[in-house]
């Protein structure tokens, strides 16, 4: 017998799963990714649901977690809203509809985005998206940050808070492992109302379409996973508004990827920017101290000049002033040596005269 | 030297020994069931709150206010405020301190922590804003540790390697603040994959802008605020320079501070118009958020205007505390308070005391550290061989 045609998808996934580790999923980008081609999901009917909390068992066995505290027949555990933990990837939640009588059963697991919040978030690339369609969870790398379950719109990623060593980050797997081998997941087969199905998302949207149309007042027209967050390989239709019945209507249909692609781009943006910027500021702060400077050599130099000039003026007045003390000095030397000869003379004479009648003749 | 010895004669058992030495105590026994069993042990998280205080306390607020080592530095060597010289380096103690402790409370946090490098060197996650974050830190504490070895070097008596490292001094800033500004606002970054979880008045686009934004006034506002205590206990060590440029330093840097908060406050209000908002406003979510904004963003602002042009350093002093209250209280609210709003008040968290115990030991270890620092190596003071 040849391959079936899901062993043949199932070895392209894990193909796919190694080689092509890094996809656009994961990428930040404004490209719309509307998941791989021929990838799985699978689609819940909650108006088929029972409660019967099958599935979760088949979880738990296949998963091979630890046995429950109360058995999986035991259906009181259905009266507490519950959400998955790290022993537990599914829970059936109960919800009690105001104007019947019959509650709503709805599965909770991971929503196997198409481009995972988990995915992106994720600084090691521990959490993927492979060609099943599973978001799968390598715990070799995983460091344990948690930043999965803070970016996760769903809360369902859980953490192994009480391992001291080797704690996992742990969720629904889709059964990636059965898938490569040609199995149902195990809650799928496990399902005996036909509440969940199993195929390709392509095919899967084009039942729930035609479950809507064909019942419409059985359904509310919407499906959810087929826009939520960009899209989920996880589908869910139900005859409840969602919101009633603990699925957020609030969380829009863009992929987490596009919230955090603009900081993402502005790192590059400040890599080649900053240095420029930073170092004209330096060269600009530096230039403006250089011309300061010389501002001030300018101006010390200017000044002394200045002052020298002024310093030559004195200089001059001073010697102008000192020759002319030193002219009026000599004059008034000469008038001095002048009188004293005028009065030597008048003496002399005086004394010539008293002495005889022919000196004076001599004198002249 | 004789001060080391008359400290040695006093007895050990100061008042700020014994209590340190009791929150040591106190920590390292808590790291050991932190280590043997598991967060769960001594944490109060849970699938939901997957991030509590070692992430908003420890991480968001340890780095936000570690943001002086850039400040000051790029204020000083990059601007050519050279009246500035004396606060670089305890600004770039406090944040090579400041780091290194976050990166050891990450320690504490994430599962398993010798895996830390892995997102470095064995499988980087690009898309992670986390990835940056980490990216940037790991680098960052590489620098801030070369920008503060002069002092130990210099400590050493090590001539040669410090004044090849001194060389280095432009490009380290230069590249410190581009570090800085990627990381400081990828913290916030990190909060815009979940619109869906954090209340919309503290979600924004903007989140990256208001986390770099306040970290230049939450550092500005540290410097003033270490400033302070040194001078309190550690005068002793300061030289003439430091002491004579320590006012204008308090008084320029409340100055800038008080511009950057007012610019801050300008970017929230658009935040808010360009979500509209407004009608959040009128809640009690609004009441607090009005309360994180105004009441420790727009008061301390004012206060350091006014402080600035009185000169007074009593009001600068006051306003860099309620400044630093308010940059905390903005990085609680967001990983804690506001995050997980719409969840019922029964799965909300709340820190268990283990973990403020933990918080409050790594801080501890940071004072300890600084002053061993301090009173040993020429931080407050020009080493006399190497005056210029």
């Amino acid at each position: 017998m040849g391959i079936s045609r899901r062993q043949f998808l199932g070895w392209l996934g894990a193909a796919g799963a190694g080689a092509t580790a890094v996809s656009r999923a994961e990428a930040a980008s404004n490209k719309q990714f509307d998941g791989y081609p021929g990838s799985f999901g699978i689609l819940h009917d909650t108006t088929r649901c029972i409660g019967c909390r099958k599935c979760e068992e088949a979880c738990n066995k296949v998963n091979e977690l630890p046995a429950p505290e109360q058995p999986f027949d035991d259906l009181s555990v259905l009266d507490k809203t519950r959400r998955t933990r790290s022993d537990v990837f599914t829970v059936v939640n109960q919800f009690q509809k105001e104007d019947s009588q019959l509650p709503v059963f709805v599965k909770k697991q991971c929503n196997h985005c198409l481009e995972p919040a988990c995915a992106s978030a994720c600084f090691v690339r521990a959490l993927r998206k492979v060609k099943t369609g599973a978001v799968i969870y390598d715990e070799s790398l995983c460091v344990g940050c948690r930043y999965c379950m803070v970016a996760c719109p769903f809360n369902i990623p859980a953490y192994e808070y009480n391992e001291a060593i080797t704690p996992r980050v742990t969720k629904c797997t889709m059964c990636h492992p059965r898938i490569e081998k040609g199995l149902l997941p195990g809650c799928v087969e496990s399902c005996p109302k036909e509440a969940l199905a199993f195929g390709t998302r392509e095919r899967l949207l084009k039942t729930a379409r035609r479950r809507i149309q064909k019942y419409p007042n059985a359904y509310i027209d919407h499906i959810y996973g087929e826009q939520e967050m960009g899209g989920t390989s996880w589908l869910t239709i139900s005859g409840t508004h969602f919101s009633e019945i603990g699925m957020r209507e609030d969380l829009g249909t863009q992929t987490a990827s596009s919230f955090t692609a603009g900081p993402l781009a502005a790192v590059p943006v400040v890599v080649a920017l900053w240095p420029v910027l930073l170092t004209g500021i330096y060269a600009i702060s530096k230039r403006k101290d250089k011309i300061a400077d010389e501002e001030r050599i300018h101006a010390v130099a200017q000044t002394v000049a200045d002052a020298n000039e002024e310093m030559q003026v004195k200089l001059a007045k001073m010697k102008d002033s000192m020759a002319k003390e030193k002219e009026a000095a000599i004059n008034l030397e000469v008038k001095r040596a002048l009188e004293e000869a005028a009065k030597e003379a008048a003496e002399s004479q005086q004394a010539s005269e008293e002495a005889g009648s022919e000196t004076p003749k001599e004198e002249k | 030297m004789p001060q080391e010895t008359a400290q040695v004669n006093k007895s050990i058992f100061t008042p700020f020994n014994v209590i340190a030495g009791m929150i040591i105590f106190c920590g390292l026994i808590i790291t050991v069931l932190r280590f043997t069993g598991g967060l769960g042990a001594v944490t109060n998280l849970d699938d939901n709150n997957p991030w509590g205080i070692w992430i908003g306390f420890d991480l968001l607020c340890g780095v936000a206010l570690a943001a002086g080592g850039y400040v000051t530095s790029a204020s000083c060597y990059i601007f050519g405020l050279k009246r500035f010289h004396s606060a670089v380096r305890p600004a770039i103690l406090t944040a090579f301190l400041g780091y290194a402790l976050v990166v050891m409370a990450l320690h504490y946090d994430v599962g398993r922590p010798w895996r830390l490098p892995y997102p470095i060197f064995l499988s980087p996650g690009t898309t992670s804003l986390l990835f940056e974050v980490g990216l940037c830190v790991f680098l960052y504490l590489t620098v801030l540790f070369i920008e503060f070895s002069p002092a130990a070097l210099e400590w050493l008596g090590l001539k040669k390697i410090r004044n090849l490292v001194v060389r280095l001094t432009l490009v380290l800033t230069i590249f410190g603040v581009i570090l800085s500004t990627l990381h400081q606002s990828s913290l916030g970054a990190l909060y815009m994959i979940a619109p869906s979880k954090l209340h919309p008045l503290w979600y924004s686009g903007y989140l990256p802008v208001f986390f770099f934004v306040s970290s230049v006034f939450a550092g500005l506002s540290m410097v003033i605020f270490e400033g302070s205590l040194a001078h309190r206990h550690l005068h002793h060590k300061m030289d003439e320079t430091h002491l004579e440029e320590s006012a204008g330093v308090a008084l320029g840097f409340g100055k800038a501070a008080a511009f950057v908060m007012m610019g801050y406050v300008g970017v929230k209000f658009i935040g808010i118009a360009m979500d509209n908002n407004w009608h959040y406003l009128a809640t009690g979510w609004g009441l607090w958020f009005l309360l994180e904004l105004i009441g420790f963003v727009v008061v301390p602002a004012f206060m350091y205007a006014i402080a600035a042009r009185d000169r007074n350093l009593r009001l600068v002093r006051w306003a860099s505390i309620l400044a630093v209250l308010g940059v905390v209280l903005n990085r609680l609210n967001i990983s804690v308070v506001a995050f997980n709003w719409h969840l019922p008040s029964a799965d909300r968290y709340f820190p268990s005391w283990m973990e403020i115990a933990i918080s409050l030991f790594i801080v501890t270890i940071g004072v300890v550290v600084y002053r061993f620092v301090t009173t040993r190596m020429p931080i407050f003071y020009e080493h006399p061989d190497y005056e210029h």
